[in-house]
């Protein structure tokens, strides 16, 4: 099939971006759409141009190095996947096909397709562990975790960090990250003692980034490729009312972990 | 050169125990006099990383993705192995030890082996509290599974996502000391030099992968982490950014190169569709524990699966191998399907693929069951495919999945340049000459936790390191040598794209150096890749400057690379006239086919040293003797 792409170009994070149209000719429905890039990249170098930058690595939906805005939507339309796990058996022959970077101010475009996402990493840094010395541990099975509990853990640990609920998000905010994160290890007997100072933590540094607030769009949880759900952000509202008040030294019961 | 492996005297369980007491401790407030340069954040550099931060060292991090997150050890799905017998079914560090050995082929230093089985044992403990959320059983105590043709229930496992959540685990822990201020962070950050200074490893050249700036950082040891060089293929299930280019320039720096024909075929892949291929995913080989391996027993018999009644199907492992059926190593599963390929009994376009059916075991155990087992993988296929493995069988094929060959390290994993040590993929050291299932996620962990922070510090103990800054001369030296490699690749200025160079690299090498290879294949290889090398060098095409995000000259850098280490890969097939593990010679195979070994001639090591641009390179050799596992043959019939 024959396809027709709007991409955004932009040398650089100072200069100014515009859109540049290109034909993708020859285009299999079995390429992925990482790989139709590819090919239009193959054509613009043979031409003497600049290739489209754009961020990928594992190219198997696990890594969160790609994401873009295909046609408006974090990933493009297919539920829960990666832009490099769509497939262009997802479109008809003469489709035309808007590409454009992550947009949020907390996510500066780097060139083209690609963003900075450091901002996450800054968020992990501010509490988004559990503290265990390397040769501290007790035995793995010392302390046992409710299946239920380890399993919705895993729900929320699944978050592959590629920032598609920032971009999915009319005020790009932060907030299905941060609490996949902050629910991920508050579930766990082993992250109790650290539980209000890691959401304290990764809040703050969540609104220093310039991160904006939930205002309930749920936009996020519809462009997550791992289908992270929203309720983990009713969690960490949770948590860190919790841990403001415990701040504030007023008795506060912490509800009970989950050991 | 001299490979010395340094492998304590003793009995073997006492081996790493006795090297502990011996080795020479840091001061703790030296400590923090020390810098030492991690290239790499996979769970080898991110383990490393955040434990020798924690010990009070100032650490510098590397990694060319954006985030230390992104290393491609988070696509490791199945699993990690660990002796803790939690199952009670006759597991013990002996034979988590016993199999490493037996499943490498012979092929590995059994000292440096039992070390790994005994740390498996604290990894998991060390994961398990930093909240890896891995599998539970109803009682609340960790599951685990059989992996890979292991008969004992040793891998533990969080769904199909493993990888991803013991880097997350690690990468935690290395955000922690980041925000402590104890590591500082370079992402899109690329080595592309090792800077010696009196012999010794005492830092790295990096370009700035976003502004193209050529940059120096001294430290007195480096550590590289920066995996697996399996790309040289070109498809493979590695990702797209995954090089050989840290250990490339280490070893045109002096560190020896052991095995580099050591490379590992993973069974279960999905197969190629056409030219557009830009990578392979890999069903996690769990898959084999309910599916059945077939193939028509007719060539080119046209029916859909479905209407292959069972007495036309061949389960030919099954057949073949009726103890281990269809969970024999991955070298012999890999085999046993091109041999039905190239019989024209292959299925799916162009014949390169067999089916993995689940239909009886969906019968035996019901859908639900399946796909509370394997549902992510099967839904990830059938996003691929747009087939529903429910309904039709899956179809793979072998491909590129990992490599054993890397640098040259002793006991302490330090190469043969002093104070240059490597980890995890990167290294040669535990696998000999095939790995087994989940045992590269337990070496790049025990690497980094637990054997970096020891034998570093007896390192810098053990040695007077002088004070260095980046304006010694050598650093001008690399600098310019690697601003000048970037000046060259900019300036091919041909017609070719570097990708299309990449692909023919990976055909030669698939078809020479692939699952099974032979003297004049060898020869052809290393006949062709010499002038595909230099082709690339007169009509590659690479855009752009090196002043901005220049995702061609970085691809381009790379590819050079792999053009020079595929020849270095098809000398050592080509020397090692036998075959073993992965590395199938077809002048070396027993009346039935399998892999003959030559332990009379080629029970070593092979290290090769660096000889200069143009000339053959030294191959020394590292003799392997086994006092614990006695060579045999692998039987798993
Ligand atoms: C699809 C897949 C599934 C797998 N499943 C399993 C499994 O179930 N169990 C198992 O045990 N093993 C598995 N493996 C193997 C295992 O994942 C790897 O061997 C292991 O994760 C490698 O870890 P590492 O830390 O050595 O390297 P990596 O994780 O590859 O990390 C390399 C690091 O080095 C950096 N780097 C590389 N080059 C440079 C450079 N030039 N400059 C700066 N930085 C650089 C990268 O940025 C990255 O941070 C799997 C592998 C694949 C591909
Ligand atoms: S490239 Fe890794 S998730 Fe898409």
């Amino acid at each position: 099939m024959n396809l027709t792409l709007h991409v955004w170009r932009q040398k650089n994070a100072a200069a100014r971006g515009r859109f540049v149209t290109y034909p993708a000719s020859d285009v299999s429905p079995d390429m992925s759409f990482l790989e139709m890039l590819d090919v239009v990249n193959e054509a613009l170098i043979a031409g003497g141009e600049d290739p489209i930058a754009f961020d990928h690595d594992c190219r198997e939906g696990i890594c969160g190095t790609c994401g873009m805005m295909i046609d408006g939507q974090a990933h493009g339309p297919r539920r829960a996947t990666t832009a490099c796990q769509l497939h262009m058996r997802t479109y008809r022959d003469g489709d035309e096909i808007t590409i454009e970077p992550w947009r949020a101010d907390a996510f500066p475009v780097v060139k083209d397709l690609v963003v900075d996402r450091s901002a996450f990493d800054r968020i992990v840094a501010a509490g988004g562990f559990i503290t265990a010395r390397t040769g501290s541990a007790p035995d793995g099975n010392a302390v046992p975790v409710p299946k239920a509990a380890a399993d919705l853990a895993m729900d929320a640990a699944a978050c592959i960090g590629c920032g598609a609920c920032v971009a999915a998000c009319p005020n790009a905010s932060a907030m299905l990250f941060t609490a996949a994160k902050v629910s991920h290890l508050g579930l766990l007997p082993q992250g109790q003692p650290e539980r209000h100072t890691r959401v304290r933590g990764m809040v703050a540094q969540m609104d220093a980034e310039g991160f904006g607030t939930c205002t309930n769009h749920f936009e996020c949880e519809a462009a997550c490729p791992k289908s992270i759900s929203v309720r983990f952000i009713a969690r960490m509202n949770r948590d860190y009312l919790v841990a403001t008040l415990a701040d504030r030294g007023e008795p506060a019961s912490a509800e009970g972990g989950t050991g | 050169m001299e490979l010395r492996s340094n492998v304590p005297e003793g009995p073997i369980e006492r081996k790493w125990e006795k090297h502990r007491f011996e080795m020479k401790l840091v001061n703790p407030a030296n400590k923090r006099k020390h810098t030492i340069l991690m290239v790499g954040s996979g769970l080898a550099g991110a383990s490393a990383a955040a434990s020798l931060a924690e010990l009070g060292y100032n650490v510098k991090c590397y990694c060319y993705q954006d985030s230390p997150r992104r290393a491609h050890s988070i696509a490791a799905q199945g699993g990690i192995n660990a002796a803790k017998n939690y199952q009670n079914d006759g597991d013990s560090v002996f034979r988590l030890f016993y199999d490493t050995v037996k499943g490498g082929d012979y092929r590995s230093r059994e000292g440096n082996v039992y070390r790994l089985a005994e740390l498996s044992v604290e990894i998991i403990d060390q994961c398990v509290a930093q909240g890896v959320p891995f599998a539970r059983e109803y009682g609340g105590l960790l599951a685990n599974r059989s992996f890979g043709g292991a008969q004992v229930s040793r891998t533990f496992y969080a769904r199909g996502q493993t990888g991803q959540q013991l880097l997350l685990g690690a990468y935690q822990a290395l955000e922690r000391q980041i925000g402590l201020g104890k590591v500082e962070m370079f992402s899109r950050h690329e080595m592309l030099d090792l800077v010696l200074v009196d012999g010794r490893a005492r830092g790295i050249v990096t370009r700035d992968m976003v502004t193209g700036e050529i940059e120096s950082h001294a430290g007195d040891a480096v550590v590289l982490g920066t995996g697996g060089y399996g790309n040289v293929f070109y498809l493979a299930t590695y990702a797209k950014g995954a090089n050989a280019t840290a250990i490339w320039r280490a070893y045109k720096k002096g560190a020896a190169f052991a095995n580099p024909c050591f490379t590992q075929i993973h069974p279960t892949c999905i197969p190629v569709t056409g030219e557009h291929q830009s990578k392979l995913t890999l069903m996690s080989e769990s898959l084999r524990n309910d599916g059945r391996i077939w193939v028509p027993k007719k060539a080119r018999d046209p029916r859909p699966p479905n209407q292959i009644p069972e007495e036309d199907r061949d389960y030919y492992l099954e057949r073949q191998y009726p103890s281990f059926g269809n969970l024999v190593p991955r070298d012999v599963a890999s085999r046993a399907a091109k041999r039905v390929a190239d019989e024209g009994r292959g299925v799916g376009p162009g014949g390169f693929g067999v089916y993995l059916d689940f239909a009886d075991a969906i019968k035996r155990l019901g859908a639900n069951v399946i796909g509370e087992k394997y549902g992510n993988l099967f839904e990830m296929y059938e996003r691929i495919t747009a087939e529903n493995p429910y309904q039709v069988p899956m179809r793979i094929y072998p491909a590129i999945h990992y490599t054993m060959g890397g640098l040259w390290v002793d006991y302490n994993l330090m190469s043969t340049v002093p104070g240059l040590h490597v980890i995890g993929e990167a290294n040669f050291s535990d696998h000999g000459a095939n790995r087994l299932g989940a045992s590269a996620l337990m070496q790049g962990l025990a690497d980094g936790y637990f054997v970096m922070p020891y034998t570093v510090g007896h390192y810098l103990a053990s040695n007077k390191i002088e004070k260095l800054a980046t304006d010694h001369s050598a650093f001008r030296q690399a600098e310019a040598a690697v601003a000048d490699r970037v000046r060259s690749l900019l300036g091919i200025g041909g017609q070719r794209s570097v990708d299309s160079f990449h692909r023919e690299l990976g055909r030669i090498m698939w078809e020479y150096c692939g699952m099974a290879r032979n003297q004049g294949g060898l020869e052809t290889a290393l006949e062709k890749i010499p002038a595909l090398r230099e082709q690339f060098w007169r009509e590659a095409k690479v855009p752009g400057e090196n002043e901005e995000l220049n995702q061609s000259l970085e691809k381009a850098g790379r590819v050079a690379d792999f053009l020079e280490l595929a020849e270095l890969i098809c000398l050592d097939a080509l020397e090692r006239r036998e075959s073993c593990g992965g590395h199938f010679r077809e002048e070396f195979q027993t009346p039935d086919g399998e892999a003959r070994r030559d332990d009379e001639n080629f029970c070593h090591v092979a290290a090769w040293e660096y000889a200069g641009q143009g000339q053959k390179p030294i191959r020394h050799v590292e003799p392997l003797s086994f006092e614990y596992v006695h060579p045999s043959q692998r039987s798993y019939k």
